[in-house]
């Protein structure tokens, strides 16, 4: 499968990353390389095979419905960059 | 041209357990900002999340009284997008298995017929922190108590022909949640929010119009006023030569009209995977059945009782148990007073119009069912009549004691002493010789006139059919 530069700035945008035309070219490349690497997969025989969701052959425990963590509020605010009034602030996201 | 419309819902019920999703952080609504979030709910790094086994056996109700398949595993996924109120840079939801698939759900039309609605899906996932533009200069301020909310979102069929089957599926959907107690179903406070995918499409074509996504529905009225302009647009813009595109629009109940929400997150791709912080989700049979076994006794069911074992007529069976306690005040008034037609009446009528006016809570309600049922006992037992309950009930409601005590204090036993009747009427009658005269010779109609002024003079408080009875007699004797 090759990946072209649309498809690349394409995927920098919705991962919020700037990339000029140079660098989406040479990742076109190497993320051809890789899908073309991965896609050897797609000989092996997976009949009767299930889909795996994680690679650990174990299921989710389970944690009791109950209040376990104390406000700390003071604790995780003293690093953010900003706050008002107990609200992390951040820069305005709407026009 | 004939159009016909297609609509289907997503239902975001909040979950109602006291932690959250993911974290042992606590979830109670109207805290100070971000009191209740903790290192998980803020995406700090190195934290992992465990899953609240509340908030699966909660879904696990749901799937149930949906008859839905209840998936053995169910798998999480993160849902990648990006802003401020959502710290980790994903959501963590369902995608691919969902703990629920393929309910239904039973909805009555406005003609008492019955139809079907197909639930598609019901998927667990954490609610998102909320963003506050206002009142900051040039920033934003996020509060993340409300991240990690549990919240099941119920996805319907495209199965809706009507704004008024939406209200009508979203009412049945938020009885049902409510009855199993697993989501307050408190609208205002966010807990059960409705978006609406609505297109039109020519009468008698087999396939689907473009959608258009409604957000922002937050209340049933909303519900059907949004639905109702948005297919007169999608009417206007088709009819007009244009297409509908699709879209998302946020409904502004100020103007009552519905707007794009035109944005750069438009063609949103939000690159789903399995979540490796979480593994499957294992529900066996044991564990369903547990469930199973508290399930209460849902609406439809309890309405089908209600028909049959007070020989209520549909409607009012379906009027007491539009909410469980409203079942259950209306059952206990009927173990109070035995007499489940009477308790029907009361509880949907004078009872009902007492909470309306005093814009109260059931629960709150100064009269409670053993009171009421205390006050129709004395209907039944003839001590006082219909209408004069109404005014007993009245001085109970304001908090003048309960029935008796206040027939006792205000006199008004009803006269069932045939001697003190009898005396009554005689006067009525010597004092009325020229309507006397006139029913003598012919005027039955005057007989009412006689009644009324037996009542008058009793001030209501004479028996009915003994002053009927009574008065008869009297009269022909005079």
């Amino acid at each position: 499968m090759s990946v072209d530069t649309e498809h690349v700035q394409r995927i920098a945008e919705l991962s919020r990353l700037a990339m000029d035309d140079d660098q989406a070219r040479e990742f076109a490349g190497g993320l051809s390389d890789i899908f073309d690497f991965v896609e050897q997969l797609d000989g092996a025989d997976i009949e009767g095979v299930e889909p795996m969701a994680h690679p650990m052959d174990a299921a989710q425990r389970l944690r009791p419905d109950a209040v376990t963590e104390p406000d700390r509020r003071d604790d995780y605010q003293a690093i953010a960059p900003a706050v008002e009034g107990g609200l992390y602030l951040v820069p305005r996201v709407i026009e | 041209m004939e159009w016909e419309t297609v609509i289907g819902l997503e239902i975001h019920a909040q979950l109602n357990t006291v932690s959250k999703i993911f974290s042992g952080a606590p979830t109670a609504y109207g805290a100070e900002p971000n009191r209740q979030a903790c290192p998980v709910d803020l995406g700090m790094p190195g934290v992992l999340p465990v899953l609240n086994r509340g908030v699966v056996e909660r879904a696990v109700m749901l799937g149930l009284a949906l008859d839905a398949e209840v998936a053995g595993r169910s798998v999480f996924a993160r849902k990648n997008y990006f802003y401020p109120d959502l710290p980790k840079g994903y959501q963590i939801s369902q995608f691919e298995l969902p703990i629920v698939a393929s309910g239904h759900l039973d909805i009555e039309l406005e003609d008492g017929s019955t139809k079907r609605i197909g639930v598609t899906r019901a998927h667990l996932e954490e609610d998102a922190g909320k963003s506050l533009h206002e009142g900051f200069e040039a920033m934003t301020g996020i509060d993340l108590n409300r991240a990690g909310t549990p919240l099941v979102e119920i996805v319907s069929e495209p199965d809706l022909r009507s704004a008024k089957e939406a209200v009508a599926y979203m009412k049945k959907l938020h009885s049902l949640v409510r009855y199993l107690d697993i989501c307050d179903g408190n609208m205002q406070e966010g807990s059960f929010r409705c978006d609406a995918n609505v297109s039109i499409r020519p009468k008698g074509q087999a396939e689907f119009g473009t959608r258009a996504e409604l957000k922002n529905l937050n209340s049933f009225r909303f519900v059907e006023r949004a639905i109702n302009f948005e297919i007169e647009r999608q009417i206007d813009v088709i009819e007009g030569g244009g297409r509908v595109v699709q879209e998302t629009r946020l409904y502004d109940p100020d103007r009552d009209e519905t707007r794009s929400m035109r944005t750069k997150e438009e063609a949103n791709d939000y690159r789903y995977f399995p979540d490796p912080d979480l593994l499957p989700v294992e529900v066996d049979q044991d564990f369903i059945e547990e469930i199973r076994g508290r399930l209460p006794e849902l609406p439809d069911a309890k309405r089908e009782r209600f028909v049959r074992e007070y020989e209520l007529p549909e409607y009012d069976a379906g009027v007491l148990t539009a909410t469980r306690e409203m079942g259950d005040f209306y059952e206990a008034v009927v173990r109070g007073c035995n007499a489940p037609k009477l308790a029907a009446n009361w509880v949907m009528g004078e009872f009902s119009a007492a909470l309306n006016r005093s814009e109260v809570e059931l629960a709150e309600a100064p009269v409670d069912a053993g009171a009421l049922a205390g006050l129709l006992a004395r209907i039944q037992d003839e001590t006082i009549s219909g209408k004069i309950a109404k005014e007993v009930f009245e001085a109970m409601w304001n908090g003048e004691g309960d029935a008796d005590s206040v027939i006792e204090a205000k006199g008004l036993k009803q006269i069932t002493d045939t001697g003190a009747i009898d005396a009554i009427i005689d006067e009525v009658i010597a004092n009325n010789p020229k309507q006397l005269e006139q029913y003598k010779g012919g005027k039955d109609k005057l007989f009412g006139f006689f009644v009324g002024q037996v009542m008058k003079a009793t001030q209501g408080k004479a028996n009915p059919a003994q002053v009927n009875e009574r008065l008869k007699e009297r009269l022909d004797q005079a």
